[in-house]
This record gives C-alpha cells, structure tokens and sequence, in this order.
C-alpha cells in the first residue's frame, strides 16, 4: 500500500533541509506579521515571501494547490464579501443595489492576500516537513512548558506513536473492510444511513483491534525500559544551521520592512 | 555448558485478580548462564505469566525471583532488570514502537539513558548481529513480520542483556520468517553467550534446546533434557502438546513392529538408526 502520512512530500532543497524549529517558528511569527500589512507595499513583501518559498522549496505546484483547494472556497467567499460590502471609494461597477468600489476591490484583493500567504507558507511547512521532524521541533520547542507541567515529552511520544500506527490501522481497516465485503457488506452504495451502518461491523473490531495494541505495546515499552521522561536521552538529533540562522533573518528583514513600509 | 545461576525463581505464585485462581502455583525453577531453555505447555498454562514474573512486568504474590541476585521486588533493581532481561513478545507489530528501525532500536537506549555517541555505535553493532544493516530509515509497514522481530532483537541486544525471552516470537511468522529469527537468537546463544529461554508450541524447535520445561495449570509438571523429556511422549500428550515430528514417526514406525530404540528423538538420529536398522536385515 503507497501512503504518503500527511502530506509530506520528500525533497531535498535548502528548505527540506531546514531545522523543523526554524520552520516552525518562522510560520508561528509569519502568521502573526501577516497582519501588520495594509498596503500594496507591505502586501507585495508578503506575496514576494510567499512565492519566493514556494521556488526555493521545489515542490510542484500542484501540491500545493492541493493543500489550498479545502480553503479555496473561504478565501473566495472572503473576497466577495469584502468587494461587496466596502462602500467607500470610487464606484466602478454599479447594478441596482450592487456596487463595487475600488476600496472594495482593494480590500478583498489584500484580504485574499493574507489568508493566502497565511496558508501557503504552512502548508509549505508540512509538505517540507516529515510529521516526526515537525514532532521533534515542537517538543524542543515546547520544552520550557514543563515548567508549568505542561507534559511536552509525553505528548511528542503520542504524536510519534500515533504516526507510527497510522499505515498499521489503514492495512487493518483495508483488510476488514475486504473481509466484510467477501460477506456481501457494501460500503460504497445506498443511503447515507445504509452506509453508515455498514461501517459500525467495520468499526468494532477495528477498535477492539487497537485496544488490543494499546495493551501489547504499553507491555513492550515497560519490558524494553520505559519509565516516562525520568532520565531519558534522545537519539533523534535536531541540528541548528547556518540555513537556518538565514531564514530567521529573513524573516527579520521581512517584519521590518513591513513595520516600516506600513501605511 | 556452565551452571552459573541467571535467574533464580522460588515457590512462585501468581494471580491476576483476587478471586481469581492461581495463574502461577509455587513454581521453582532456575535458569543457568548460557543455556537455551525451551517452555512448553498448552494455552493458558503459564508461560507468559511466568515470563512476565522474571523481569518485573508482574510482581509475584508469593515467593521470590532473582535475576543475577538482584530482587524483582526491590524497586531500585527494576530497571537493570529490565535491562538485563531483554523480552520479545508475540505480535510483531505490537512492539514496534518507533517510526524507523533506527528510532525502534534507540528506544530501549533512550529509556536507559545512555549516551548518543554511545547508541549510534551500539546500534550499528546489533543491527549487523541480526543481519538487518542498512534498514536504518525503513517504516515498520515496509517490514516483514521477521524483520521487525529481528528489529526488536537488535533494541534488546543494544542493551547488552544476560539474557532473552522470546514469548512465543516465532508464532506469527512464515517458515523463512522463523528460520531467520531463530538461527540469529542462536548464533547470539554461541557467540555472545546470551542466554535464551523460549516459549514455543513448536514441539521441533523445542527438541533443539538444552533444556525443556513444561507447564500445566501454572505448575512445571515436567523438566529435563529433551532427550529425558520425549523418553515418555504418553506424558506429553496427556499435557495436551503435540510431539516433535521424529517422535511420531518412531511412534508409526514401532506400531507397525519395527523396532526403533527410544533414544531417537531428532529426525537425524531416527534417520541414522533406520539406517542401520536396513543394512543388518
Ligand atoms: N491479563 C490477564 N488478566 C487476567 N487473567 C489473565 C491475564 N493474562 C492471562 N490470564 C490468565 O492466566 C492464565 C495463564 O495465562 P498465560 O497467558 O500465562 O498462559 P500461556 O501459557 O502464555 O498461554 P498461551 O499459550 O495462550 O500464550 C490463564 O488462565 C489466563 O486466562
Ligand atoms: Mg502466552
């Protein structure tokens, strides 16, 4: 079974290479910034990012639409809500109690803009970042949570178990699935409530399954030595570049020129 | 082979609920550095129990178990326990805890504590020893059920254990699958001395060992060398166990008068006499 976890696209540009902190907290300030833009000067910066992101990474464009279809209908929706019902400037088109002003179609183009650059660049994130990397990244990056007793480890180990059974359940599901079928189940035809009956034999012992799993590895983790964060080295080892001590700096460049450029 | 006590277990007894009976019923036993020790038994006897009572996964109701002299009991000890007792279960999906190879054999490591530079050495090492070098970035799911018990092998080994249980880890494989597994745990038993204690209902692989034990109703009610123990097949089969295929066949063959000596429990063995049996005719 070919199964890609997420959307991770494997590549080997500057930005696959990256440290997944510097990503992260790259797209984390990005989402932030986005907001300091408001005119075609601080939008053009944030564009310039984006697409500058999307070259260097290499990934294909169509990957990357993929990721934006779910939101295509909510950036679209935005954009007409924002042409229509701005009224300041000049008119440009006008029918009956339709009007579209060029304030309106400002706004909505800007408007558009950030929801844009704010989805590309973390869907950038994920398409040049494996789940377990981005795990890593953010239990580093949590670490100082603990503090509060915020359970980082706990959770970055969740995460990457959660991940690592994700293809076994899928086999799982497919091969239950099949077995009901060979029993005359259809799971693809009839109503919506047909169906989903058809998924509850599907269901049960696809849970009991897991629990089942749950228990055996809970016993093999104590067996090999798990005792919760006590005392724990790490093998996976996160590398801090001088790549990614550039994006950061970028992205310096980039909050600056909009502080200044802003309107 | 040396007689050096690994694991000393005494008048053990377990059971899992109150009001439940004895899973395990005062069962005495040790365990020689060294030795490849086979248990048999039908379901629900015990074996698992057993297994789980030696390296602290279960702690026993009454009686003691020591490992290199160190007590189960004592909280302090457990984890060197663990360490030193290195287990392989059955499902080899269930054990499976890491993204990669790479992440599942460092997990054991990380557990322990033990240093970076020191678990990238350690872990080519058990790789090579299990034969799966090379596999470092390899996903579970692109795994067969061999490798990933290997795999699981190679963390255990990464700990440098005194010893290895496998609970029945052999079960869920193919013929090629098993072989693979089992000719790695004993080259691991010869070379590196490790001690291995296998539970398994495959009569034939138990032939192999040095020693069996068998269990009923969480008692040993049978223990000797395979040679001692296939001395009675009756015995066995009142157990409830199958019997190794060179045993049924020298079974057949007396039941159709012609006489094999009851020393002959491998199939070479049954092969050799048979062979002489047809060049004194
Ligand atoms: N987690 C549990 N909770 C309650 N009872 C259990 C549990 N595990 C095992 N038992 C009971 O303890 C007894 C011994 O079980 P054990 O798993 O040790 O047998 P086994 O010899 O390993 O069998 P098998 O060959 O099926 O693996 C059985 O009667 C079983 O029902
Ligand atoms: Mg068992």
């Amino acid at each position: 079974m070919k199964l890609i976890i997420g959307q991770f696209v494997p590549g080997d540009s500057i930005i696959h290479r990256m440290d997944p902190r510097a990503k992260l907290i790259t797209v984390f300030i990005f989402v932030f910034i986005v907001f300091l833009a408001n005119n075609p000067w601080t939008y053009g910066f944030l564009l310039a990012f984006t697409v500058l992101g999307i070259l260097v990474s290499k990934v294909p464009f169509s990957f990357i639409y993929r990721g934006l279809k779910p939101v295509l209908f909510i950036i679209i929706f935005t954009f007409i809500l924002n042409a229509l019902f701005t009224r300041q400037g000049d008119v440009l088109i006008s029918a009956g109690w339709f009007q579209l002003t060029t304030a309106g179609l400002k706004q909505a183009i800007f408007i558009s803009i950030r929801l844009l650059a704010i989805i590309v660049v973390t869907t950038l994130l994920t398409l040049t970042t494996s789940p377990i990397a981005i795990t890593d990244g953010l239990e580093t990056l949590l670490k100082p949570l603990k503090k509060w007793r915020f359970p980082v480890h706990e959770f970055a180990l969740m995460m990457s178990i959660a991940l690592r059974f994700i293809p076994t359940l899928m086999e799982e599901t497919e091969k239950i699935m099949k077995a009901q079928m060979a029993r005359g189940v259809d799971f693809s035809s009839g109503s919506l409530v047909k169906r989903g009956k058809a998924i509850i034999p599907l269901l049960v012992p696809l849970f009991v399954g897991a629990f089942k799993r749950a228990e055996d590895l809970a016993m093999a983790m104590e067996a090999r030595g798990y005792r919760g964060d006590v005392g724990r080295t790490k093998f996976r080892l996160l590398k801090w570049h001088g790549r990614d001590t550039g994006l950061l700096s970028v992205l310096a460049v980039l909050t600056a020129a909009l502080i200044l450029m802003r309107g | 082979m040396s007689r050096e006590r690994l694991i000393e277990v005494k008048d053990l007894s377990f059971r899992y609920k109150a009001d439940a009976p004895l899973s395990l019923d005062r069962v005495s036993l040790e365990v020689y550095a060294g030795e490849w020790l086979a248990i048999i038994g039908h379901n629900g006897s015990g074996k698992s129990t057993l297994a789980k009572c030696l390296n602290g996964l279960i702690l026993p109701e009454t009686g003691t178990v020591l490992v290199d002299g160190l007590n189960t009991r004592d909280e302090d000890a457990i984890w060197e326990i663990r360490r030193r007792v290195g287990m392989v279960f059955q499902n080899p999906d269930n054990q499976f805890v890491g993204t990669t190879v790479q992440d599942d054999v460092a997990f054991g490591m990380e557990n322990h504590g033990i240093d970076r530079d020191e678990m990238v050495k350690r872990m080519a090492s058990a790789l090579k020893l299990v034969n799966m070098e090379g596999t470092e970035n390899r996903e579970p799911h692109r795994l067969s059920g061999g490798q990933k018990q290997r795999v699981a092998i190679a963390g255990i080994i990464a700990l440098q254990p005194s010893i290895i249980i496998l609970d029945e880890a052999t079960s869920m494989l193919d013929p090629k699958g098993r072989e693979d597994v089992l000719s790695v745990m004993h080259e691991l038993n010869k070379t590196k001395g490790i001690t291995v204690i296998s539970i398994t209902h495959d009569l034939d692989e138990a032939a192999g060992s040095d020693r069996i034990i068998a269990m009923e109703k969480g008692r040993i009610v049978l223990s000797g060398t395979p040679r001692e123990v296939f001395q009675h097949p009756e015995r066995l089969l009142e157990l409830g166990l199958d019997l190794p295929f060179a045993i049924k066949m020298r079974q057949a063959l007396s039941e159709q008068g012609i006489a094999v000596s009851p020393d002959a429990f491998s199939e070479e063995e049954l092969v050799e006499e048979l062979w002489k049996l047809k060049s004194t005719i």
